[in-house]
């Protein structure tokens, strides 16, 4: 089947600041494939977005985060987030678009045009 | 000139402690997914989403701030009873997915609480919240009581 496959990180960042991977929703639909990624404290000048062959992976890094006094009491991790992708081969990587809202990275892979599915009108 | 084996390029010698890590690798992996999914911060092990809260304090203030991504402002409510402080919400899809076909799923979608008793108290008429970059910080300052007080001591 094809479809956008997780790949797996070997490494798990730097001692100094580990990388989490976000929480994500992937789903597809005749157009394309939507990637949905969950990274709070990440401002759009914290993403890294890159594509190597096949393989996309997005980096998001909390680089306004203010410590605004002393700590009561903290659940929230000091690691910035990444995740890596395998592609089907069918997106077109040039059209590959991404938008950043309140901590919600929303990455738009559209399919290349040959594959889309299309409805043939009978004369 | 020396005369050297032929040896395929694409195939190395054989070494019996890949197998090992491999084999290594594999158990660190076992073991490492099933732990994190119980200690990640927004995990579905407890039946809801729990976001995580963080909170602080300086001279004057104490801050909370809570781990909120793609909600909208409107849907997020903080309550202050006393020193009670409640943060709750529904996080609603944005998007309707009805005619796609989904491949992971892990963001949580639906409603959260969370309370947390304030180690001090708070003037509550004076509370101030902003939500930037998925994240509710709320800014409570310190009531004129539980300000710590300087006292000038003239030293003769």
């Amino acid at each position: 089947m094809n479809a956008v496959v997780e790949k797996r990180q070997t490494t798990n960042g730097t001692a100094a600041r580990p990388f989490v991977a976000p929480e994500v929703n992937i789903y597809e639909r005749d157009e394309g494939y939507v990637i949905e990624a969950e990274m709070p404290g990440v401002a759009k000048n914290g993403l890294e977005i890159t594509l190597e062959g096949n393989t996309l992976t997005f980096v998001g890094r909390r680089i306004d985060e203010e410590m605004p006094g002393n700590v009561l009491y903290r659940e929230s991790r000091a690691a910035d987030y990444r995740r890596a992708f395998e592609l089907d081969p069918v997106v077109d990587t040039q059209k590959i678009s991404a938008e950043m809202h309140q901590g919600v990275l929303t990455l738009r892979l559209p399919k290349m045009e040959r594959v889309k599915p299309r409805k043939i009108e009978i004369k | 000139m020396a005369l050297i084996r032929f040896q395929k390029p694409e195939s190395p010698a054989w070494s019996p402690f890949r197998h090992l890590s491999v084999l290594r690798d594999e158990i660190d992996r076992l073991f490492e997914s099933p732990l994190n999914s119980l200690t990640s911060d927004s995990q579905q092990f407890l039946g809801g989403w729990l976001p995580s809260i963080d909170l602080y304090e300086d001279r004057d203030h104490l801050t909370l701030k809570a781990e909120l991504p793609g909600m909208k402002k409107e849907d997020i409510d903080i309550a202050l009873h006393g020193d009670v402080l409640t943060l709750s919400g529904e996080r609603k899809e944005e998007e309707k997915v009805e005619d796609a076909q989904s491949f992971r799923s892990e963001r949580f979608l639906g409603k959260f609480q969370r309370t947390l008793t304030l180690p001090m108290a708070v003037a509550a008429d004076k509370v101030h919240a902003s939500y930037k970059d998925g994240i509710l910080t709320v800014t409570l300052p310190k009531s004129e009581e539980a300000k710590p007080k300087q006292i000038d001591v003239k030293v003769e």
